[in-house]
C-alpha cells in the first residue's frame, strides 16, 4: 500500500508513456494491416484511407473499445487475488506494455511477423506465471482468447466465402452486371452501417451517456444503415458507364461501382481495427491507473476511465501521421491484384469479426483475421493466386511473438519489482 | 526497416499474366507463317530468312514467359484453378511455338519450295492453321474476363463458344490435309523423292500445329471446368 501512495504518479505517467508508445506502435504498423486492402484494391488513395483510419480508428476506440480493454485488464488475472500486494498487479502491467512495445519495435525493425495482440497477452500470461504464480491467471479466459485466434480467421474466411459467393451470384452472373451492381451494392452498404452499428449499440455506449435497450439499439442500426445506404445511392449516381473495347462484359465498371462500396468498408475496419487493437496499448494502462486511484483497493469494477481510451486513441493516431502513412503506401502498392470487389468482400469479413470480438471483449489479431478473410475469397475463386506460405507465417507470429512477449515480460517486471521494491 | 508484411507476402504474382503474354507471342510467332510461306514460293531467300529470324526471337521469348510462369509458381501457391492443368497448359502452348520454329528451320534449311500445283491449296490449309492459333489466343483471353467474373457463366460461354469454332476450325485443316496429300501423291513420280519426304513432313507439322492450337482449346477447357 504504501508503494502505490508513495510512487503513485511515476507510475501512472509511466503507464501513460508506455501505453501511449504501444498505441503508437499500433497506429505505426497495425493500421496499415487494416487498410492495406482498400488502398491495394485502388478504391480510396493512400490520403484517403489516412483521412479515414484517424477518424475511425479514434471512434472505434472511444465508443467500442470499452470491452476488450477490460479483457486486458482485469480478464486474464483477476485483480481480486491480488489485494495484498496491489503494486505487482502494477509492476507486471507496466513490463506487460514495455515487453510488448519493445518486442514490436525490435521484430519490425528485423522485419520478423508480429502479432500486437499476441505480443502483449503473451507478456500478461508470462509475467503472471513467472511473478505471481500460475494461480493467479485465469486459464480459462486464456483458452478463451487462444481458442478466439484460431476461430476469428476462420469465422472471417466463411463469412468472406459466403459474401463473394453472393456477389458472384447477383452481380457477376446476371446478363447486365452493371445495372445488378447498382441495385445490389447499396444492401452491402446497408449491411456494412447496420452491422456495425449494431454490435456497437448493442454491447452499450453507456460510458458515451448512451442507454439503450435491445430494441431501440435495433431500430437505431437499422436507422443508421440506411442513412449510411443513402450516401452510398448519391455516391453511386455519379459512376456512369464507361464503354470500353476491352470490357466486352463491363467488369471495369462493375468493379468502380464496388470502389464506392469500399469507402464504407475501410471505415468499418478502421473502426473494428480501432476497437480491439486499442485495448492493447489501454487495457493495461486502465489496469495500473485504477490500481493507484483507488489506493491500492483493487476493485475490479472500476470503469475504464474514458480518457483512457481517447490517449490509446490519440496514440493510434499519432502513430499514423508519423510512421503509419509510409506502411500504408508500402502495403497498398505491395497488394496489386485485389479489386474492389474482392476487396470489399474480404474487408468487410473481417471488419465484422473484429466488431463481434470487440463486443465479446476478445482481443483477436486484425492482421490474421483479413488473411482469413482474403483466403475465404480465394476458396470462393475469386483470387488469381494466393501464397499460402501466409499461413506459415501467422503460425511463426504465434510461436516466436507468445515467449518473446513473455520472456521480456518477465525480465522487466523483476526489474520494475527491484526498482520499487 | 524490412518489412514482413503478410498481405505483400500473400499476394502472389497471377501466373495468368505470364500465360496471357505467351499466348500472344506464341500467336505473333506464327503469324510469320505466312509471310515466309509467300517469301519462300518467291524464291526470295533474305526475306525468309529475316522472318525466320523473328520466328526464332518470338519463340524465346515465349520460352522464357514459360520459365517465368513455372518458377513463379510455387506449390504453396493457391489457385482458382487447379495448377498441374496450368502447367499442362503453358507447355501445350509452348509447342505451338516450336512448331512454327521446326517448319520455318526446315524450309529454309533445305530451301525448300512447294511445287506451284499445290501453293494454293497449302497457302489456305497454313492459313487455316494458322487461324486455329489466333482462335486459341481469343478464347485464352477470355480467361481475364473469367477471372474477373470469379468465374461466371456468361463469361465461360462466351469461352465454350470460342473453343467450340477453334474445333470447326481444326476439322477444317484436317480436311485440307487430306486434299493436299492427294494431290502431292498424283505428283509424287515428277518430284525428286527426297523432296517429297519433306513436304509430307511439312504437311504433317502444319497439320500438328492446328492440332496443339485445338489442345490449347481443350487444357483451357478442362483448366476452367468445374
Amino acid at each position: 500500500m504504501l508503494i502505490i501512495a508513495q510512487y503513485g504518479e511515476i507510475f501512472i505517467i509511466l503507464a501513460c508513456l508506455f501505453g501511449f508508445f504501444m498505441a503508437w506502435g499500433v497506429g505505426a504498423n497495425d493500421v496499415a494491416n487494416a487498410m492495406g486492402t482498400s488502398v491495394g484494391s485502388k478504391a480510396i488513395t493512400i490520403k484517403q484511407a489516412i483521412l479515414i483510419a484517424v477518424v475511425f480508428e479514434f471512434l472505434g476506440a472511444w465508443l467500442a473499445g470499452g470491452e476488450v480493454t477490460n479483457t486486458i485488464r482485469k480478464g486474464i488475472i483477476d485483480p481480486e487475488l491480488l489485494q495484498e500486494d496491489p503494486q505487482l498487479l502494477v509492476y507486471g502491467m507496466l513490463a506487460a506494455l514495455l515487453a510488448a512495445g519493445t518486442w514490436l519495435l525490435v521484430a519490425s525493425m528485423k522485419g520478423w511477423p508480429v502479432s500486437t495482440t499476441h505480443s502483449i497477452v503473451g507478456a500478461i500470461v508470462g509475467f503472471a506465471v513467472a511473478g505471481l504464480g500460475p494461480a493467479m491467471v485465469d486459464w480459462g479466459a486464456v483458452g478463451k482468447i487462444a481458442a478466439s485466434w484460431v476461430v476469428s480467421p476462420l469465422l472471417a474466411g466463411t463469412i468472406g466465402f459466403v459474401l463473394f459467393k453472393s456477389v458472384h451470384h447477383l452481380i457477376f452472373e446476371d446478363a447486365n452486371p452493371f445495372t445488378a451492381a447498382k441495385r445490389y451494392v447499396p444492401g452491402y452498404v446497408f449491411l456494412v452501417g447496420f452491422i456495425v452499428s449494431m454490435v456497437t449499440l448493442t454491447k452499450g455506449l453507456s460510458h458515451v451517456g448512451l442507454d439503450l435497450t435491445f430494441n431501440q439499439s435495433l431500430l437505431l442500426s437499422i436507422l443508421l444503415g440506411l442513412v449510411i445506404m443513402g450516401i452510398g445511392l448519391i455516391m453511386q449516381r455519379r459512376i456512369k458507364f464507361e464503354h470500353n473495347a476491352n470490357d466486352h462484359f463491363g467488369y471495369a465498371n462493375v468493379e468502380r461501382v464496388f470502389g464506392v462500396l469500399m469507402i464504407f468498408t475501410a471505415c468499418a475496419m478502421a473502426f473494428a481495427h480501432g476497437s480491439n487493437d486499442v485495448a492493447n496499448a489501454v487495457g493495461p494502462l486502465a489496469a495500473v491507473i485504477s490500481v493507484v486511484q483507488t489506493g491500492g483497493e483493487i476493485g475490479s469494477s472500476a470503469l475504464v476511465p474514458w480518457w483512457v481510451l481517447v490517449l490509446g486513441g490519440g496514440g493510434i493516431v499519432v502513430g499514423l501521421v508519423t510512421y503509419g502513412h509510409k506502411v500504408i503506401a508500402t502495403v497498398g502498392t505491395g497488394i496489386t491484384e485485389l479489386t474492389p470487389s474482392r476487396g470489399f468482400a474480404a474487408t468487410l469479413a473481417a471488419a465484422t469479426t473484429v466488431v463481434l470480438a470487440s463486443g465479446t471483449g476478445l482481443p483477436i489479431s486484425t492482421t490474421h483475421t483479413l488473411v482469413g478473410a482474403i483466403l475465404g475469397v480465394g476458396l470462393a475463386r475469386g483470387m488469381a493466386a494466393l501464397n499460402l506460405r501466409v499461413i506459415g507465417t501467422i503460425a511463426a507470429s504465434w510461436l516466436i511473438t507468445l515467449p518473446a512477449g513473455a520472456g521480456l515480460a518477465i525480465l522487466f517486471f523483476f526489474m520494475f519489482k527491484g526498482m520499487f521494491g | 526497416m524490412v518489412t514482413s508484411n503478410p498481405f505483400s507476402s500473400m499476394f502472389g504474382r497471377s501466373p495468368f499474366q505470364p500465360l496471357l503474354a505467351h499466348i500472344v507471342k506464341t500467336n505473333e510467332c506464327a503469324d510469320q507463317l505466312l509471310p515466309f510461306f509467300e517469301a519462300t514460293l518467291a524464291n526470295d531467300w533474305d526475306t525468309a530468312a529475316k522472318l525466320r529470324e523473328n520466328v526464332t526471337h518470338l519463340e524465346h521469348d515465349a520460352d522464357t514467359l514459360k520459365t517465368e510462369l513455372r518458377l513463379n509458381l510455387p506449390n504453396t501457391m493457391f489457385l482458382p484453378v487447379s495448377r498441374s492443368d496450368l502447367l499442362d497448359l503453358i507447355s501445350v502452348q509452348d509447342k505451338i511455338a516450336n512448331k512454327v520454329r521446326d517448319i520455318t528451320g526446315i524450309m529454309l534449311g533445305r530451301k525448300m519450295r512447294v511445287p506451284d500445283e499445290l501453293a494454293d491449296p497449302m497457302r489456305d490449309y497454313i492459313r487455316t492453321s494458322v487461324a486455329c492459333v489466333a482462335q486459341a489466343r481469343q478464347a485464352l483471353e477470355e480467361l481475364k474476363d473469367l477471372l474477373e467474373s470469379g468465374f461466371g457463366k456468361n463469361v465461360s460461354d462466351v469461352m465454350q463458344k470460342m473453343i467450340r469454332e477453334l474445333h470447326t476450325l481444326e476439322h477444317q485443316a484436317d480436311d485440307q490435309q487430306v486434299i493436299i496429300r492427294r494431290q502431292l501423291f498424283s505428283l509424287e513420280s515428277q518430284l525428286p523423292p527426297v523432296d517429297v519426304m519433306f513436304l509430307y513432313k511439312i504437311i504433317e507439322w502444319v497439320g500438328e500445329l492446328s492440332d496443339r492450337a485445338e489442345r490449347v482449346g481443350s487444357r483451357l477447357q478442362i483448366l476452367t471446368a468445374r
